[in-house]
């Protein structure tokens, strides 16, 4: 295992914490906003920049510590952003189907 | 003969792509297992009877791929000021119908995808016998402008790959 350069250790931390911040204000939308339409809005802050930045310091991390290309991350990045929306839009066709009912 | 083998040529490539990468090797074994996947995988997709999908033109392809990522991050960061906001402005957020010409089923599940994974607008509901899509924005100010954003950016190049 190689030693982490400092510019690559302040890289990775930058990244971790944006990822990590991204994700933290997604979440808080979810508490903060008072409509249900408004809060499915929020969490999609965790699975785009949130998870794209925390994938990236993991790649950078990894590819510098084995000394070679590991991409697989970009997997997560790939799935996640394809797979949430199917949850979400359950989730608001329910909600929608329950509004219709109400009515 | 090769249809048989490949009924989803773009599917098998990816599938082979994807072990690959999971597995970090290009060993003659994972190879192997890769090729095996690549051809099965499609092949039991078949007994889904899913309508044959036209997917072409790479550059339109790329050009939809940079928009959504140029829209995912701006919209991050427009969302995340309105949650950060002190005192919550909240009320401006509602519906817009938006009439498609967009009809491939591939098609209008990207755009879902699109929409929906985008911080601020939600897929929320499809007519088929219409072709009206209807979303929810978060920060909706002016309605005809989130008609004409999603038609000039979004609808025009999924027809272009899809149709």
């Amino acid at each position: 295992m190689n030693a982490l350069p400092d510019w690559a250790a302040w890289l990775t931390a930058l990244l971790l914490l944006l990822g990590a911040g991204i994700t933290f204000i997604g979440s808080l939308g979810l508490v903060r906003l008072r409509k249900f339409y408004d809060r499915v809005h929020a969490p999609t802050l965790g699975t785009t920049l949130g998870t794209l930045n925390i994938v990236l310091a993991s790649m950078i991390y990894f590819s510098i510590t084995e000394a070679r290309p590991v991409l697989h991350e970009i997997l997560i990045a790939i799935f996640v952003t394809v797979t949430t929306p199917i949850t979400l839009l359950l989730i608001v066709r329910a909600a929608v189907f329950r509004d219709q009912l109400g009515k | 003969m090769m249809r048989r083998i490949f009924p989803f040529p773009l599917f098998s490539v990816a599938l082979f792509a994807i072990w690959l990468l999971l597995n970090q090797s290009v060993s003659p074994g994972h190879l192997f297992a890769g090729a095996l996947i690549g051809i099965l995988g499609p092949i039991a997709m078949t007994a889904l009877e899913l309508p044959r999908a036209k997917f072409r033109r790479v550059r339109a392809i790329l050009k939809l791929l940079w928009l959504w990522f140029e829209d995912v991050v701006r919209s991050n960061n427009a969302v995340a000021m309105i949650v950060l906001h002190p005192n919550l402005r909240g009320a401006t957020s509602g519906f817009v119908d938006i009439p498609l010409e967009l009809r491939s089923r591939y098609g209008l599940a990207l755009l879902a995808i699109i929409i929906t994974s985008t911080p601020g607008t939600l897929w929320t509901d499809y007519d088929t016998a219409t072709g009206v899509m209807r979303m929810h924005v978060l920060d909706l100010i002016d309605k005809a402008a989130w008609v004409r954003r999603i038609k000039e950016r979004y609808e025009s190049l999924l027809l272009e790959i899809f149709e």
